[in-house]
């Protein structure tokens, strides 16, 4: 009796919290989250919200986990404390079968593309829809064709991945993180190691996608420059917290010192270009001991 | 003293944590059996684990089988027993030599394929691309792997015996000149289809069980760098090489030991 009356309260909750989530129009929503990874601090009671429909990067020197805050979120890492709410389901709840199944309506790209080498660039493409539908051949070929084609590689599908150039692979990755039409996108790092040609292609992927799909798209990228032309609001994270956010054109106005200098690319600033060392001249003299 | 206490209490830890959670991989990749539309997947690693591991046990079990018919031919003829050669080789390789070496060459050369493959796919982030998509690579990588080594594993070795009593009656019979009918007739009176061949196979069983569960997961848990997986192939053949030996002679001196 007891147990039944803690199980409809805790639908209730979920139904208003689903409620809250969906007239508030954020899609994400993380509350007073904490991670450590070993004995370091990576986040430190991080709050932040991403509205539907947008495209939301985050943003931060190396190191300041946000790859991890990509884990966290698609349930891949589970963190110390906080919430973790998705379409007003908590995440960090989720038992292993519920996150396989919440997945499917989460796309990830990859910074290493992490396409399957042993598949073709086709079977890639189809390997999400033969596992997660029962749709016919040939149904099928014309949905992996048309994701190839949105990434202009329908004429590569059947190369195999290790025939393919960084920036190709990259958007194989991406037709692959599509082919079941996800309502978020979770790009990492996905301008990394790509020449200006590959990048621009994938800057305006990126933002046609989001528009085309009505999705959600969550980027985590250190490229300023791409990433304040696509992005809708900016999250900047840095010694575990949000130092700051807002829409790219306040952020470069920002009068933050630390905001500024990564939004400028100032070498040194409140984020130092030393790691923490003893006095140079001490050092030196000091010589071998 | 106490540091040396100390770190032989950390090798403990670390040893009984790395059990965890190769039964934790274990449980979470066997407790189901595969679907019937996994079944592609379950013959294509079959094929990579057992039919390409063919060439190695077919040439090893001849060469082994010619050398032990020579030794026992040269041993037996002084006695003018040239015809137990056929039941001292039927003895030896059912019992002993032909579950062990198959499952050391298994060892070698598709354990350490198996642990760099999955290796290599979470290095790639294949696997943890897999588990964003939705899919467990636990069910869809690790399992099909692991039963595609226990099916193998005894086939292959029923194929070593086979081999090798030929390579045993190319020595014996056509080269050396042994009575043939000696050499089948008393193969025939002496071994026994339970006491010899079943227990010999249920050896191979549990070594095939040993060797795949050890390659899996030495991939599964590999360090993502260059270094850590060299140091999880080595692993896996000596750890599967030393677990083979090992639970060899716990299996015989159950099986066969009479006190």
């Amino acid at each position: 009796m007891g147990g039944a009356i803690i199980r409809l309260h805790l639908t209730e909750r979920r139904q208003v919290l689903t409620k809250l989530s969906i007239m508030s129009g954020n899609l994400i929503d993380i509350q007073n989250l904490t991670f450590r990874r070993g004995e370091r601090l990576i986040f430190d009671d991080l709050s932040l919200s991403i509205p539907r429909g947008s495209i939301t990067a985050i943003m931060g020197p190396s190191g300041t986990g946000k790859t991890t805050l990509l884990k966290l979120i698609g349930g891949q890492e589970k963190p110390e404390a906080g919430q973790i709410l998705i379409d007003g389901q908590d995440v960090v709840r989720m038992s292993r079968t519920e996150l396989l199944a919440l997945r499917k309506d989460i796309g990830m790209l990859f910074q290493a593309s992490a396409l399957f080498t042993d598949l073709s660039v086709f079977e890639n493409v189809a390997f999400p829809l033969r596992v997660h539908t029962s749709l016919s051949e040939e149904l099928i070929r014309d949905l992996v064709l048309m994701k190839l084609n949105a990434v202009g590689l329908r004429g590569a599908r059947d190369l195999m991945p290790a025939e393919l150039s960084g920036g190709m692979s990259r958007r194989v990755a991406l037709a692959r993180a599509i082919a079941l039409d996800p309502n978020l996108i979770m790009y990492d790092e996905p301008f990394t190691g790509q020449d200006p040609i590959a990048m621009g292609v994938l800057v305006s992927l990126i933002k046609n996608l989001n528009q085309a799909l009505a999705t959600t798209s969550l980027l985590v990228s250190h490229d300023i420059h791409e990433t304040v032309g696509i992005a809708d609001q900016i999250f900047i994270l840095a010694d575990g917290r949000v130092i700051g956010s807002g829409t790219p054109a306040e952020l470069r106005d920002s009068d933050s010192e630390m905001v500024s200098q990564f939004m400028h690319g100032k070498p040194d600033g409140p984020v130092p270009f030393h790691y923490p060392a003893d006095d140079y001249q001490y050092d030196v003299v000091a010589g071998i001991d | 003293m106490v540091l040396f206490l100390r770190r032989i209490g950390m090798r403990a830890f670390k040893f009984l944590a790395a059990l965890g959670r190769a039964s934790a991989l274990w449980w979470s990749a066997m407790r189901w059996l595969p679907r019937l539309s996994e079944l592609n997947l379950l013959i294509r690693q079959i094929y990579n684990v057992g039919y390409l591991s063919l060439v190695i046990v077919v040439l090893s079990a001849f060469s082994i089988g010619a050398v032990l018919a020579l030794q026992f031919y040269t041993q037996l003829a002084r006695f003018g027993a040239q015809e137990a050669v056929g039941v001292g080789l039927a003895l030896v390789l059912l019992r002993e030599l032909g579950p062990v070496v198959t499952a050391l060459l298994f060892a070698g050369r598709a354990g350490s394929a198996l642990t760099a493959e999955i290796g290599l796919m979470k290095t790639t982030e294949q696997l943890s691309s897999m588990e964003m998509m939705g899919v467990d690579p636990l069910r869809r990588i690790v399992a099909p792997r692991i039963w595609a080594g226990i099916i193998s594993v005894p086939i292959l070795t029923a194929i070593f015996n086979t081999v090798a009593i030929y390579g045993g009656v190319v020595v014996a019979i056509d080269w050396l000149g042994a009575d043939a009918g000696g050499f089948w007739s008393g193969m025939q009176d002496v071994v026994d289809w339970w006491e010899d061949l079943a227990k010999g196979m249920f050896k191979s069983l549990v070594f095939a069980i040993l060797v795949t569960w050890v390659a899996v997961f030495q991939g599964y848990d590999s360090e993502p760098t260059a270094e850590g997986m060299a140091m999880s192939t080595t692993r896996t053949v000596v750890i599967s090489s030393v677990l083979i030996l090992a639970s060899d002679f716990l299996l015989t001196l159950v099986m066969y030991g009479d006190f």
